[in-house]
């Protein structure tokens, strides 16, 4: 069958890295988050705020790399809000994660709408950074060789990600965080100070996640343009099990069935869009039934940490 | 500038190393510690005691940063210092094993004895491990500091703790009932330890239930009573003393008069059930394997007959907890058959084996033995949720389950505020009660005690032993599964000794009892 050409498997892998990378970002930043003890549901506005800032600053800036840091720190003022409200202060994560999504999103919209009304003001094509020789394969070679910074740099974060969890103290820190946070406080380790640096570095993470769907995914900002995408890095990061290789394969596989959509227009195959939308979503389900019951949290996930109280 | 200076010189003085001036702790509703003023001198082993509620932990809490005092002054070395969180105290020199595990169940044990040192480094987990080894056989125990924290006995984590409080090198360390689920040849080693410690010029905080401990380690004693320190025995006079006459007078202390609660120590003579040699047993027990990671259980044969104590001694750890849990149900047996009554129940749930009347008293009574946001009411009913005449049609019979509960509470003195509180909110003793409450019914046949008394006060220990006596008396056959070898020769029969998951040996309790239960379980007899 036709289906196979170079063209579209250059496509269906380029789109599901393209696709892939927010996941993956977010999926390490929730992890982190998880790990410590906090389940940030806030995170789909911690996206959506960093799409939006990073956007706004790459457009008027004109600099992709400044987006991209606008975009972290977008991301990083939501998680702020959450770090103070519960990690410090205590409420319920759940309620305030929700009202957090729920804010951005209003945010983030009507900002959008004061500044541009009903336009949509386009950036230019994203720099690209050719890695010699490997560039050259077949398929695999543009799809992922030739790539933006970002793409790179959220690859290596699996690596640094994996060492600090492994080979650090602070990866003990952070389980102890999660699981027993008493015991790490009785062995002179601030667990606030713990849970508020996993859950600021979260928000940088979907923030640049976001940015990445509006700078180099989109290359425009459209409100609620995260779309789930962060909801969907909660299920990886719960599925992975502290793993950030395991949220590196099921962003892949997520990407890989959200890029369906423009692999298959290629391919000229026509099938109605709305089922090919509901794909990954479908597949979070399949997944979650499989492996679902073996997610083991954090016994303390979800709750807050106050001193001496019993 | 001035403070740290003074601290530095203050060393060198011969003032307490710690001191309480004055310390109140007020929680919602109550006054856990009372203007309490002790100094804590170096050099010494200081016990504290107290009933369970006492105010003991509490203070505890306020001298590692957990808890900051209502009113009051902490001074170390002679200077006010605000004990502002555990890393504080930690910085002071002041070190903990607490009463509550504080350990992360799912980093092994060395890795949890390395959290809170820099966040960049790479934790060095072999060379930890090679530490605590040898810092475990200076106290001559052994653990195992690859193990996850989770495939441990509770015994095992305690030790563990303190050789990590060991490791800490602490000029003041604290032991929150540590010896609770020690052997008593471990708890006389920890003991030992103590002094060693206290000789070294640091000091030692004791607590413990166990007034042979307080008198043998202790240089002085402080005894708490419902917050307020009500009075102690300085060393001159813990010196003068005879063992009984300590005894006597801290007893006076604690509870007020010389009698309460003095008999749960002493060791009154072994039991004399009338035994019929000929009788049926009620729980059989034949080649019973059971599968587990760290403690393989084997070969288990045990048979009691109705009205008898069988009792399991053994250090913890060694399998104790995967029998009682396979005979009540709640792990799978691998091989072998348990008879209850002359029927079989290796496959039958935990229900089924309830209805043929075995019940099981769980040494981990918050994590299993109770839901703590259920009520006092529902929790006598834990194991019966559904059945009439509690429940009808599916639907709560509210009159019903007050009835019951009121009824129980009553019976087995269970202190609480109402049938509606919370079981979490109770104290220990009463969580206890509210276990044997539930457990120990008209119908039940069978029941296997774990650790019945652990980390109870005198009066509780008491008031559970008489439980174990009454159940035997009314002819069921009881399991006594314990770490304190005392407890065992007052109430068994006979006691069975378990080492690494299997029966070493099985004892007649007489007057050798003693001897051979110890020497089986130092490994000497076989
Ligand atoms: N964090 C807390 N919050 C509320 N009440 C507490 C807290 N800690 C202890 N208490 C209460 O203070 C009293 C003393 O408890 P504790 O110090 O644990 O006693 P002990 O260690 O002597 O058994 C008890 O009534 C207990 O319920
Ligand atoms: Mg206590």
């Amino acid at each position: 069958m036709a289906l196979f050409t170079e063209a579209f498997l250059t496509a269906l892998l380029a789109g599901a890295i393209s696709a892939g990378i927010p996941l993956l970002l977010v999926g390490l930043g929730e992890q982190m988050s998880e790990k410590s003890g906090v389940l940030n549901i806030g995170i789909e506005g911690m996206m959506l705020a960093g799409a939006y800032t990073g956007f706004l600053i790459a457009w008027k800036t004109e600099s992709m790399g400044l987006g991209f840091i606008a975009g972290a720190g977008g991301g990083m003022f939501v998680a702020l809000f959450m770090a103070v409200l519960c990690v410090r202060m205590g409420l319920n994560q759940i309620v305030i994660g929700i009202s957090l999504t729920l804010g951005a999103e209003g945010a983030t919209a009507i900002l959008h709408h004061f500044q541009f009304s009903r336009t949509y003001p386009r950036l230019p094509a994203t720099l690209k950074w050719d890695i010699p020789v490997l560039h050259d394969i077949p398929v695999i070679g543009p799809a992922l060789f030739g790539r933006e910074p970002v793409v790179y740099f959220a690859l290596i974060l699996v690596a640094v990600f994996a060492y600090l969890y492994r080979r650090t103290h602070f990866g003990l820190a952070l389980q102890a965080a999660g699981d027993k946070p008493a015991a790490l406080d009785s062995s002179g380790v601030d667990v606030l100070k713990v849970r508020t640096v996993a859950v600021l570095t979260t928000g940088a993470l979907a923030g640049l996640g976001g940015a990445f769907m509006a700078i180099v995914g989109a290359g425009i900002f459209v409100p609620f343009m995260t779309h789930g995408n962060g909801f969907i890095g909660i299920v990886l990061a719960m599925l992975a099990r502290g793993r950030p290789l395991w949220v590196l394969g099921g962003a892949t596989l997520f990407g890989a069935c959200l890029s369906l959509t423009t692999a298959l227009q290629v391919a000229g195959i026509d099938i109605p869009t709305d089922v090919i939308q509901m794909l990954p979503f479908a597949a979070v389900m399949a997944v979650l039934i499989v492996l679902g019951s073996k997610a083991n949290l954090p016994v303390s996930l979800g709750t807050a940490y106050a001193r001496g109280e019993r | 500038m001035a403070g740290t200076s003074a601290a530095a010189t203050a060393l060198d003085q011969d003032g307490p190393l710690v001191s309480l001036k004055n310390v109140t702790k007020r929680f919602p509703g109550i006054v856990a510690n009372d203007r309490i003023s002790i100094d804590f001198w170096p050099g010494e082993v200081h016990v504290l005691l107290g009933e369970n509620g006492a105010g003991k932990s509490t203070l505890v809490s306020m001298l590692t940063g957990f808890q900051q005092p209502s009113e009051g002054e902490i001074e170390v070395a002679g200077v006010p210092q605000d004990l502002s969180s555990p890393q504080r105290a930690l910085d002071l020199g002041i070190g903990a094993v607490y009463q509550h595990s504080m350990l992360a169940p799912t980093l092994t044990l060395a890795e949890n004895v390395s959290l809170g040192r820099p966040w960049w480094q790479k934790p060095d987990r072999r060379g930890i491990a090679d530490e605590m080894r040898k810092t475990a056989n200076s106290v001559g125990i052994t653990i195992r500091p690859e193990a996850l924290t989770s495939a441990l006995s509770l015994g095992e984590r305690q030790q563990a703790e303190i050789v990590r409080a060991l490791m800490r090198g602490s000029r003041f360390l604290i032991l929150d009932e540590a010896t609770a689920m020690l052997t008593p040849k471990d708890a006389e080693k920890l003991g030992n330890l103590m002094r060693l410690i206290a000789q070294d010029g640091r000091g030692v905080v004791f607590i413990t239930h166990k007034l042979n401990e307080a008198v043998a380690y202790g240089d002085r004693i402080s005894v708490l009573r419902l917050g307020k320190k009500v009075g102690g025995l300085p060393p001159e006079q813990l010196r003068a003393m005879d063992k009984t006459e300590a005894h006597d007078e801290i007893v006076r202390l604690m509870f007020g008069t010389r009698t309460t609660g003095s008999e749960a120590t002493e060791n009154t003579p072994p039991p004399q059930h009338k035994l019929d040699e000929t009788e049926k047993p009620i729980l059989e027990i034949l080649a019973l394997e059971v599968d587990d990671e760290a403690t393989p259980v084997s070969g288990i044969e045990l048979k009691i007959r109705p009205g008898e104590v069988v009792g399991i001694a053994g250090i913890d750890g060694n399998g104790q907890v995967q029998l009682a849990e396979a005979l009540a149900g709640q792990r799978p047996v691998r091989n072998g058959r348990i008879y209850l009554d002359g029927v079989s129940i290796e496959d039958k749930s935990i229900g089924g084996r309830r209805n043929l009347g075995l019940s099981y008293v769980t040494d981990d009574r918050l994590g299993e033995g109770i839901v703590g946001a259920f009520p006092v009411s529902l929790n006598l009913l834990l194991k019966q949720i559904g059945d009439a005449p509690f429940w009808k049609h599916g639907l709560e019979q509210p009159a019903e389950i007050a009835r019951n509960a009121t009824e129980k509470v009553a019976a087995f003195d269970i202190r609480t505020p109402g049938i509606g509180t919370p079981a979490g909110k109770l104290s220990g003793g009463n969580i206890q009660k509210l276990l044997l409450a539930r457990e120990l019914g008209e119908k039940t046949r069978a029941v296997i005690f774990a650790k019945p008394t652990y980390g109870l006060d005198l009066q509780n220990i008491a008031a559970s032993r008489n439980r174990i006596r009454e159940a035997a008396d009314a002819r069921k056959a009881v399991l006594l599964i314990s770490t304190e070898l005392d407890e065992l020769l007052e109430l068994s029969d006979r006691i069975a000794v378990m080492s690494q998951g299997r029966i070493v040996g099985i004892v007649d309790n007489n007057e050798t009892a003693r001897q051979r239960v110890g020497e089986l379980m130092s490994g000497v007899g076989e």
